[in-house]
């Protein structure tokens, strides 16, 4: 019995370490974006010593607004506080009606972004965008889309999509799904028409053939994809799931300073350089007033998309 | 060179005493770190991949096993000692193995669980280094239609075997899947039933309604059943290992199990807690006596089956991940990371530009299965002496756990609310006869069955005949409407007497 009650006194030390200088919260389950994005900010800024501990907390729900609610209510005016969030997150903020939003916290900087990809199945008789355009404008129901979950990302492209293509937004067919793995299943076995997710979660199939990229949504060719952007193909939408850092709300600014340039510090490593190319995410550093413009543009373009789907009243 | 050499190379490699080292701190790490209520092998995991870093490849990639295997196993040694099972799939492994701990059994009921764990892990990782590949194209023709019929079929068989009243058992069926339709509904997302309280959009979480239900709701029975004397909790009756009939009745539901587990655990929208659902069902239909009578008292049968699929299940997950790089579990997506840090990149390319790492991580599984049955079954002793503790204590110290579990899982004050009123719900079941697995099974259940059908009919644009259009669900329909209507008919021609015998109160 003292071993058992041992055993459990240190697994409440490891839990728990005692003097952490980040915290970083993941408003999310282990294992999905943000919650990568946190633990290879912890990796690296224990690596490069910006922080000699930092830990980890996930508190998951309602596309990161729980995390972000407790986070604004917990932690103000404390510099040792961040919270991980993304494009992700301003959707949701806006589909839930959160009464907590990005503003009630202090944005510190974009991190990293991937971009959207459109494929379908390569037993598909659909052969470019074009043909996709074309069916969808046929018959916007006959269309169906295998996505992430409903209102997020994926949702939006395909939204935006059809509103490009003169296609009314409200009657897209889209299949939610809860991640971009379950929905690969469904493309990969044709049940659905198209697919759309992150290009990461798409490129090892493309590469081995049994799915057909048509298209990305960046605003040029991306080097070495060997896809059209939806640009070219005369739909006029650029769209990146970005994700970003923030700190608590209330800091004076010496300390929004700090909390600032220590992540320009994390960003400009070789260690964050090299977590990136290794999991394929594009360096989207963005920080001080552009940053804040920046995210005042995207927030006012999602509510816009998400009423033209009928997400948002 | 040929799989089998690949798999001969790897476990050679692995044999060297440094890494069996690894394989044991990981092993004894992910063991204690799972059995903390609550905490299931995602977090486990989670909490434990920096560990490995900074390792050689060979050295994290097998403590890395280790921890996953150990998690795995941490969680059904609370299940069946304290009610408190730490994630969905070891839900059924309480209902039995729990009854069995108190009726002094709870040796065998653990060592079934390590050992069945062991054999299905093991045959579950041959047949995933083997068959792979093929598995997973059957796998890629489950569409949402035929996901749907298979929820069906677990829906129709668990329900069936819970209990001798059908109309309790369907009670409280119902009010787990109304719990389930609580939160933002995942193919429009708008929120349902929230009443505004943000903590409630993403749902009602099952491991806090299972802990809350078992655990909680059988701590505030004990209470208030002061006086009770019926219900001694017995440390150890008879032998801590398993004897002669236990090994009897373990072996074919080991194996039934694992056949069952691997198949489900390898589809993308399948998982773990189906297959110990179905697993458990199955074993309940097909027992003999004893193990007839003993079910709902505690019959082997139902631990060492639904373990087996488990782990079954988990290997099988291991599946779409390795062959597809697709994460079909948080605890998948967490390994996938895992890979990525050793330069593994799962995908369809996989075992073909990479086979050495691939096969070094199927002889670490392989090695980490067997470190786990090494440390686990001598400290079957040392557990089963918990049960020991003066029952107040035990029960504080239970409710203790739960407590904690439900904050390390997932920090907030409503968590802890609503683990106290669903506690309470679990009592007043207990008090007026309601079996309490039926509202679990619905709340995991019932959203799955619910999205899946709503997105075959998406897909077909609302014409319900898709249902039967597609060979695997109409096959799947059928088999539920078999098991729905036999039964009936069986109970009409006046057999009802032997079959109420499948029942009995299995809380």
């Amino acid at each position: 019995m003292r071993n058992f009650a041992l055993g459990a006194l240190m697994l409440g030390a490891m839990a728990l370490p005692a003097a952490a200088d980040y915290t970083i919260m993941a408003p999310a389950n282990p294992g999905g974006g943000w919650d990568q994005t946190a633990r290879t900010m912890q990796e690296v800024m224990q690596a490069e010593g910006i922080s000699p501990t930092v830990q980890v907390v996930n508190v998951p729900g309602a596309g990161g607004t729980i995390g972000l609610a407790q986070f604004a209510s917990q932690n103000a005016g404390n510099p040792d506080a961040l919270i991980v969030g993304g494009y992700v997150m301003v959707g949701a903020i806006l589909t839930n009606a959160s009464p907590v939003t990005l503003a009630d916290v202090t944005p510190i900087a974009r991190l990293t972004g991937e971009y959207e990809a459109i494929v379908v199945p390569a037993s598909s008789p659909i052969q470019t965008i074009e043909d996709l355009v074309a069916a969808l404008k046929a018959d916007p129901g006959a269309v169906s889309w295998g996505g992430g979950s409903a209102g997020g990302t994926d949702h939006i492209a395909v939204g935006l999509i059809a509103k490009a293509a003169g296609v009314d937004p409200t009657k897209i067919n889209y299949i939610a799904f809860s991640g971009g793995g379950e929905a690969l299943a469904a493309i990969l076995g044709a049940q659905v028409t198209a697919g759309v997710s992150s290009l990461g979660e798409f490129q090892a199939q493309v590469e081995a053939g049994t799915l057909r990229l048509l298209a990305v949504s960046s605003a040029e060719r991306i080097p070495g994809v060997e896809a059209p952007t939806l640009k070219e193909a005369g739909l006029d939408v650029v769209l990146q799931n970005w994700r970003m850092v923030a700190a608590a709300p209330g800091l004076s600014d010496e300390q929004k300073a700090k909390v600032s340039a220590d992540i320009e510090k994390l960003v400009k490593s070789k260690g964050w350089q090299d977590q990136l190319a290794q999991k394929g995410w594009a360096d989207t550093y963005l920080s001080g007033p552009e940053f804040d413009a920046q995210l005042q543009a995207d927030i006012a373009a999602t509510a816009a998309v998400l009423k033209d789907i009928g997400l948002v009243k | 060179m040929s799989s089998f050499d690949f798999l001969m190379q790897g476990l050679g490699a692995a044999l060297d005493p440094m890494l069996l080292l690894y394989a044991l701190i990981g092993v004894t790490l992910g063991t204690m770190v799972g059995v903390l209520p609550g905490i299931g092998p995602a977090l486990t995991v989670a909490l434990l991949l920096p560990v490995t870093y900074g390792l050689d490849p060979a050295g994290s990639l097998i403590m890395f096993a280790g921890i996953y295997y150990g998690g795995m196993y941490g969680g059904s040694t609370t299940s069946i000692l304290l009610n408190t099972p730490g994630e969905s799939a070891s839900i059924v492994t309480a209902l039995e193995g729990n009854k069995m701990a108190r009726r002094g059994r709870g040796g065998p009921a653990l060592a079934t669980a390590a050992i069945g764990s062991f054999v299905a892990g093991l045959i579950a990782t041959l047949l995933l280094a083997f068959l792979a590949p093929h598995v997973v194209k059957l796998a890629l023709v489950f569409g949402p239609r035929d996901y749907f019929a298979l929820m069906v079929l677990a829906f129709v068989t668990v329900s069936a075997a819970f209990g001798d009243s059908t109309l309790r058992g369907l009670t409280s069926l119902f009010v787990g899947l109304a719990l389930a339709c609580i939160g933002i509904d995942q193919l429009t997302g708008q929120a349902r039933l929230a009443w505004g309280v943000p903590d409630l959009l993403d749902g009602i979480e099952v491991t806090t309604l299972a802990v809350a239900m078992f655990a909680v709701g059988e701590a505030l029975a004990i209470a208030g059943n002061h006086a009770g004397t019926d219900d001694e909790v017995i440390a150890v009756k008879g032998s801590v290992w398993m004897n002669r009939s236990d090994w009897k009745r373990s072996w074919v539901p080991w194996l039934r199990g694992t056949f069952i587990g691997f198949p489900i655990g390898s589809m993308p929208a399948g998982g773990a807690d189906i297959a110990s659902f179905l697993s458990y069902s199955t074993e309940r239909k097909l027992a003999k006596s004893p193990g007839k009578e003993e079910f709902g008292h505690g019959a082997i049968e139902g631990v060492a089956g639904p373990e087996a699929a488990n782990n079954a299940a988990a290997a099988g997950t291991l599946v779409p991940l390795l062959t597809l790089g697709l994460p079909t579990t948080a605890t998948a997506a967490i390994m996938l990371a895992g890979f990525q840090q050793f330069g593994l990149q799962p995908g369809p390319l996989l075992f073909a530009t990479n086979p050495g790492l691939v096969w070094s991580l199927i002889a670490s599984l392989l090695i980490a299965n067997l470190m786990l049955l090494v440390l686990n079954l001598p400290l079957i002793g040392l557990w089963v002496k918990l049960l020991s503790i003066p029952r107040p204590w035990l029960y504080a110290g239970i409710l203790m756990f739960a407590t904690l579990g439900t904050i390390g899982a997932n920090p907030s004050a409503f968590e802890l609310g609503l683990l106290l009123v669903f506690g309470i719900m679990g009592y007043a079941m207990r008090l007026f006869g309601y079996p309490i697995a039926p509202v679990v099974v619905g709340l995991i259940l019932g959203p799955m069955a619910e999205q899946q059908l709503r997105r075959a009919l998406s897909i077909s644009q609302g014409d319900w005949t898709t249902l039967f259009q597609s060979g695997v669900s109409a096959t799947l329909l059928a088999l539920s409407a078999i098991a729905l209507l036999l039964p009936l008919v069986l109970r009409a021609i006046g057999r009802g007497k032997a079959l109420s015998q499948f029942g009995g109160d299995e809380d």
